[in-house]
């Protein structure tokens, strides 16, 4: 089946609370089976673009399609097609990990046996009947993807996924996200990580004050900038250091 | 599994997993009126004691029958110190001594319980008539016929049952689903669940499912508990009209807890303001005692109390032989009190914490 429309389409997207522009006139364009990032710190507006997107939230203004589908206002068709990770804590209370897939896999219609080998694809078979507070920061981690990915979406969006993990569990998550991306799922991921970023991502998204500043692979924005990597490039688009 | 089913499973496998909210739940009301119903065992039956000093003709030569009839009134304890005797009614832990001095019996009360020296004087001076009577061998010219009425009157299993009950529900409905919100938002699974292709419609029927099982388990072990002979609670006709004043019950308390969930932006805040409301609401609507007393003015505040209403609606079904005429308006008053109260809330509902 070809389907040419982009995996999403978003076009002048703008959100305020209060006296905040969270996100000011957002626009970019994901293919299928691109694995993109959207990068910046803290507050820059990451958070509250994916919500918009994902269909968490009414846009003030502008519109974003996912697989040619509008987000707003909600529709269970387009939701069965995609994947939400948002947090490591968005589990049921004092559920096992295995009662957790299951009870999610539920929700999406899938089959206990297509659960029992999502986690068993992010190697927590033996963690399985762990409840979801005893386990470590890298096992909920890989436990909340694992019930994003249990329903084999399109299109996936990991919110920070390596964030509060060591080094270790860092590089070990990579591995499942390179894994996810190369069965040519569409992935969306924020991060405050440039290393991380420039490793897995086919482009990125750099943002600020509730705006993108550039787009592009990250290889180019380097050579564009003459940076050393996206740290650097970073500093040169904002002129401040990116670590708060 | 549906999701209906799956949610409902993981709220119930996650109460039951709560020990703390089990045992605040169901077990500490339950410890509560098995405390109640063995306190108040004998409520109704408190006898008069008195200590006879020495031989007393009057009681001695008592008729076997007269004798029994006196002794479900009157305890009667023996002894030979009379000063002894004397000490204990002046301590007050008997209410009167008795004696039998030259022909003349002597009794000696305390005047710290003049209902109990009543009695007791009363009792005595019929005994000590009844003797003179027989004495002169004459038939009696006047006789007391006595019998008894069937008995209506609220005995304590029957009123603590109903009461504590309601209380356990208000407690366990209020609190689930004031947590259900709180940490729900807490832990983003309010915007999860958003994500997922399940309507709000099955999200809440399963939170409501749920606490109405929880309600009936905790009317049938109740029951169980109170009925058994021991506590005895004899129910009436139309005692299954407890559950669907139950169910409605259940669904105001639990909009009182989705008021408080939507407030509360902590677990510990929630808590505090769940033990403010229904902490005073359990005791103005009679759980732990009754209420009639009150001033008037509290009176009134109890009358919007929805568990007022069901606690006094099910004593009425439970133990009064109440009917539908009792339950149905006050099914009515909680369906509206939930209407309120969800309405209130959907208004201060916040999917975020911050």
């Amino acid at each position: 089946m070809i389907d040419n429309t982009a995996a999403i389409d978003v076009r002048g997207l703008r959100k305020r609370y209060g006296d905040v522009q969270a996100v000011d006139g957002v626009t970019f364009e994901v293919a299928r089976g691109e694995f993109y990032g959207i990068l910046g710190p803290n507050g820059a507006g990451k958070t509250t673009t994916l919500e918009l997107v994902e269909g968490l939230r009414q846009p003030d203004e502008g519109s974003a399609h996912l697989l040619g589908e509008p987000s707003w206002p909600r529709s269970k068709r387009l939701l069965r097609r995609i994947g939400v990770q948002l947090q490591a804590s968005a589990f049921f209370e004092k559920l096992t990990a295995r009662e957790q897939i299951h009870t999610f896999a539920a929700l999406y219609g899938a089959s206990r046996e297509r659960a029992d080998a999502m986690l068993d694809t992010v190697g927590l078979t033996e963690k399985r009947d762990v409840r979801d507070d005893k386990l470590s920061g890298g096992q909920a981690q890989r436990l909340s993807i694992a019930c994003a990915l249990v329903h084999d979406p399109e299109l996936v969006f990991l919110d920070e996924p390596t964030t509060g993990l060591d080094p270790q569990a860092r590089r070990n998550l990579w591995d499942l996200l390179r894994g996810i991306n190369s069965t040519g799922r569409t992935v969306v991921l924020t991060t405050h990580y440039m290393d991380e970023a420039e490793l897995l991502c086919d482009r990125v998204a750099i943002m600020d004050a509730g705006r993108i500043l550039r787009v592009g692979p990250p290889a180019d924005l380097i050579r564009e900038l003459g940076a050393n990597n996206l740290e650097d490039v970073f500093l040169q688009l904002t002129g401040r250091e990116y670590r708060e | 599994m549906s999701a209906f089913r799956s949610l409902s499973w993981a709220m119930a496998l996650g109460l039951l997993r709560d020990r703390t909210a089990v045992f605040f739940m169901l077990i500490f009301p339950l410890m509560l009126l098995a405390l109640f119903g063995v306190l108040f065992q004998n409520e109704s039956t408190s006898r008069s004691a008195i200590v006879q000093v020495g031989d007393v003709a009057v009681l001695d030569d008592l008729p076997e029958a007269e004798f029994a009839a006196l002794s479900d009134a009157l305890t009667i304890e023996k002894t030979a110190d009379r000063e002894r005797a004397l000490e204990e009614v002046r301590e007050g832990d008997v209410d009167a001594a008795v004696w039998e001095e030259d022909g003349r019996v002597q009794l000696r009360y305390s005047a710290a319980d003049a209902a109990r020296a009543g009695t007791v004087q009363g009792l005595m001076r019929s005994v000590v008539q009844g003797a003179n009577l027989a004495a002169t061998g004459l038939p009696a010219t006047y006789e007391l016929a006595t019998d008894q009425v069937e008995d209506k009157s609220v005995k304590a299993i029957q009123y603590f049952t109903p009461g504590l009950l309601g209380w356990a529900i208000a407690m366990g409905a209020s609190f689930m689903s004031a947590f259900t919100l709180v940490q729900w938002r807490r832990k983003r699974i309010l915007r999860r669940l958003w994500l997922a292709p399940v309507g709000p419609g099955t999200v809440i029927s399963a939170r409501i499912g749920v606490s109405l099982a929880f309600s009936f388990v905790q009317v049938a072990i109740f029951l169980a508990v109170a009925t058994m002979p021991y506590f005895g609670l004899k129910l009436t006709g139309n005692w299954w009209l407890s559950l669907p004043l139950v169910a409605c019950g259940t669904l105001s308390f639990m909009s009182i807890g989705l008021l408080i969930g939507a407030w509360a932006k902590s677990d510990e805040a929630a808590n505090g303001a769940l033990q403010v409301v229904i902490m005073p609401m359990a005791f103005l609507s009679g759980s732990f005692f009754p209420t009639g007393d009150m001033p008037g003015w509290l009176s009134t505040v109890a009358d919007f109390l929805p568990l007022a209403h069901l606690n006094t609606s099910l004593q009425d079904v439970l133990s009064r032989g109440g009917g539908w005429g009792d339950a149905l308006p006050v099914m009515g008053g909680l369906l509206l009190f939930t209407a309120v109260v969800t309405a209130v809330a959907a208004r201060l509902f916040r999917w975020d914490s911050t």
